[in-house]
């Protein structure tokens, strides 16, 4: 394996791949303020949690929506292969997916205590279930996937729970509830920022164990992962990187600096999110058959003239994305405050 | 059942569940930037409140919308493996372009709209509106893009034989602006604004039979009004340009529209009809003589391309396509003639005088979503066979590895959740409507007075 020159196919994986992350990075707070969502108690608490990332949790979903529909574009063997393969889990994950939206459009809708608490119900377990599951595939990507000659493979839903993929399933909860939870504490003020600064040393705790074993797990059990870091070795920067991220949240969070301790965790994910990439690479999908049947950012793309149309289309469209992201989040700055228009 | 027929079965089911929505965003989008607009201009609080309401119904449905439409994002890969690798390089690309155009700007402008009447002030707060609406409207853009390239297909060259051949891209802008795009975008968006006016125009109407809300029932109707009576009879010449370009570039389609056999000899228009296609021909029909030459040859005596100059195997089934084709275009005449019986009211002040009108008008509501959806079925499956109309046959383009028990789960599953969530779509939409504009504080809570569940 060798890093060629910066040519489009590269451009491309480096672009979905910082799509994925801001995904990963956005939608995994909202997702994780909802896995904690049925540990707060009273109405008022469960309606700041959702409120807190009630205007910014549809708008982090578009950054999935866009990495399917940028993935479709550029790599459509890969967008073709992966979706129909994983056929049954994707619809769960899509039934997961509305409930969620569902959940957090309709639980203040109606005064009865029934109601909220069946979608207080819905709309946690869904948060969790999306984030194993999304861990779940991400895992079974990284063990290599049954791609036979014809480029499609088929697994049934047990085939995909296999220990490895579970456990990287379980690091993508224990890590998105850590980054959920210092959201919230910065969203919330009083006797609730409180009761959930007391939660976010827990979280800590979970995703550190989880990190090390899956850490671990990889070096032992798929070390194709760690052949880039081994040729290139300044690539283990990364890897470091990541670590103090993570070793600085404890520090933010004993100091009170909560924006900080978030502006880790974010960095945290984009150094994982980071440390796979480098591992795929130039794969994207990796065939447990045989290396010919891999798919790589060459031979599963599409022809350069598309990938240099569609390099146009987000040279102009990023920058308004980024101008809208950073605008909402600038005006819905500060703790929530319920009103009359809130969840 | 065949994997096939099951795929699209189940595409069909989650893209029209699905196809309620947007219309719905896109039209009270555009209703919502003439409200506010109101507001700003005549500073009157009605028009603020009547803002208000509108925009927690638009919540409501743009919600749907998003929770139905990441489902759609994804079943091209799903179910139409094969299809995906074949144009992902052209189709991927309007697919991915929606995202990055039309998705961010709705979905981050919508939190302002929402959310951020005490955040920001009322320029900023209608700049906002307008953008979510705008973005509404780029989204049907490209998905109408997509799909017209498919009816369409243009700025493309095959490449590669057998398995390995897929369609790439030659030329960006003639992919985008397709023989088909122009006017099949201009038909889906007053299809749009029908869907979005009549449902405040039924609200209003509701309202107004029960002696409530009466000052912004009134102002709000006549609003409606406005788009109805644009957007019915832009539909008339969308629809008509429409048809002269399916006649032009899909004439198989065209033909099943009218059912349409006998290539050498000019073609009647139906007004209704049963078409046995056994024999190739129509029963019980009452139709205009001549009349399908003129609209689409602008002279009465000009034959029309029939479905016997198509193989068997290249034709689309006729009779459902027939069908769905007569009800859309019954129904956009329908619209038609209930906007020009309000527009006459409104002129001679009785606008608000008849409770049968009003009752329509409560009625209405549904005719735009029928048309839009039985629109759509003519326009997909006169497609057929084709899934790339000329180029790839929907036989061939659906995923092989995915077996016929996975698409029933599928579809079962899908089916479940959407009716419920349809229940409850229809039982919150109600909740809201009888619970009107009214300027009340939050909705009250019975959460802490009973036992706990989850502690």
């Amino acid at each position: 394996m060798e890093f060629t020159g910066l040519d489009l196919n590269l451009t491309w994986y480096i672009l979905i791949g910082a799509l994925l992350t801001g995904y990963a990075i956005l939608d995994g707070f909202d997702l994780g303020v909802g896995a904690l969502h049925l540990l707060t108690t009273t109405d008022e608490e469960r309606r700041i949690m959702i409120n807190s990332i009630g205007p910014v949790w549809d708008g982090n979903e578009v950054w999935l929506v866009t990495g399917g529909g940028a993935l479709f574009a550029a790599f459509p063997k890969v967008y073709a292969t992966v979706f129909s393969g994983f056929y049954t889990a994707f619809m769960l994950l899509l039934a997961m997916l509305i409930f969620r939206a569902v959940a957090i459009e309709f639980r203040s809708k109606q005064p009865m205590r029934w109601w909220r608490t069946m979608w207080d119900v819905a709309f946690s377990f869904s948060s969790l279930l999306i984030t194993l599951l999304m861990g779940i595939a991400l895992g079974n990507v990284i063990v290599g996937l049954p791609i036979g000659e014809s480029g499609e493979f088929t697994v049934t839903i047990a085939d995909l729970f296999n220990p490895y993929a579970v456990l990287v399933g379980i690091t993508t909860v224990a890590l998105f509830m850590m980054h959920g939870a210092i959201y919230v504490v910065m969203k919330t003020e009083g006797a609730m920022q409180e009761k959930i600064r007391g939660w976010i040393n827990n979280t800590i705790i979970f995703f550190v164990i989880c990190y090390v074993t899956t850490t671990m797990a990889t070096l032992l059990y798929m070390p194709h992962m760690a052949e880039p870091f081994k040729e290139h070795p300044t690539l283990f920067l990364v890897a470091l990187a990541g670590m103090l991220a993570i070793a600085n949240i404890p520090r933010e969070i004993h100091h009170r600096r909560e924006f900080f301790a978030f502006l880790s965790s974010c960095a945290s994910i984009a150094a994982l999110m980071s440390l796979f990439a480098i591992g795929m690479f130039p794969n994207i999908v990796m065939s447990n058959i045989s290396p010919a049947y891999h798919l790589t950012i060459y031979n599963a793309a599409s022809s350069q003239k598309t990938l240099a149309i569609m390099l146009t289309v987000a040279i102009i469209g990023l920058p308004f994305v980024l101008a809208y992201t950073v605008s909402i989040y600038w005006i819905f700055r500060g703790k929530v405050r319920l009103d009359s228009m809130s969840y | 059942m065949s994997v096939e027929l099951l795929a699209r079965l189940q595409f069909a089911f989650t893209v029209a569940f699905h196809y309620i929505f947007p219309p719905l965003s896109i039209g009270l989008g555009v209703l919502l930037v003439i409200m506010e607009g109101m507001y700003l201009k005549t500073k009157n609080k009605m028009y603020e409140q009547m803002t208000k309401f509108w925009v927690k119904v638009f919540a409501l449905t743009f919600a749907m919308g998003v929770a139905t439409g990441i489902v759609m994002e994804f079943e091209f890969g799903t179910n139409w493996a094969t299809y995906s690798r074949y144009v992902g390089d052209v189709f991927g690309s309007a697919l991915a372009a929606e995202g990055i155009f039309a998705f961010f700007l709705e979905s981050g402008f919508l939190a302002v709209l929402v959310f951020g009447w005490n955040k920001v002030g009322p320029k900023m707060h209608f700049f906002s509106t307008c953008m979510v609406s705008l973005g509404s409207m780029m989204s049907a853009v490209w998905i109408v893009v997509a799909n017209s390239w498919m009816q369409t297909p243009a700025g493309f060259h095959i490449v590669g034989e057998g398995m390995n051949a897929r369609a790439e891209i030659t030329d960006f802008w003639a992919m985008v602006f397709n023989p088909s795009s122009v006017v099949r975008l201009s038909h889906v968006m007053s299809g749009a604004w029908l869907a979005g006016a009549t449902l405040v125009l039924s609200v209003s109407a509701y309202y107004l039979l029960k002696q409530r809300h009466l000052d912004i029932a009134k102002s709000a109707m006549k609003i409606s009004i406005v788009l109805l009576a644009f957007a019915s009879l832009f539909q008339l010449f969308t629809g008509h340009q429409s048809a002269v370009v399916v006649s032009k570039y899909q004439p198989a389609k065209m033909a099943a529209f009218e059912a349409h056999y006998d290539s050498s000899a000019v073609a009647p228009f139906y007004l209704f009809g049963w078409v046995n296609e056994e024999q190739e021909e129509v029963q019980f029909g009452i139709a205009v003589p001549k009349m399908l030459s003129f609209l689409i040859h602008g002279d009465f005596n000009t034959p029309v391309t029939g479905l016997r100059a198509f193989k068997k195997e290249d034709r689309p089934p006729v009779n459902i396509v027939f069908q769905f084709y007569h009800l859309m275009v019954a129904i956009g005449m329908a619209l038609i003639v209930l906007s020009v019986v309000l527009v006459f009211l409104w002129w001679r002040g009785k606008l608000f005088t008849y409770p049968l009108v009003l009752k329509i008008s409560v009625a209405s509501v549904l005719l735009p979503q029928i048309a839009n959806q039985v629109g759509w079925f003519a326009a997909e499956v006169g497609r057929q066979p084709w899934i790339v109309y000329g180029l790839l046959r929907t036989s061939e383009a659906f995923s092989k590895n995915v077996s016929e028990g996975q698409l029933w789960f599928s579809l079962i599953l899908f089916f479940i959740i959407y009716s419920l969530l349809f229940a409850l779509f229809i039982f919150l939409l109600d909740q809201k409507i009888k619970h009107g504009p009214d300027d009340t504080t939050e909705i009250p809570s019975e959460y802490e007075h009973q036992k706990q569940l989850f502690v």
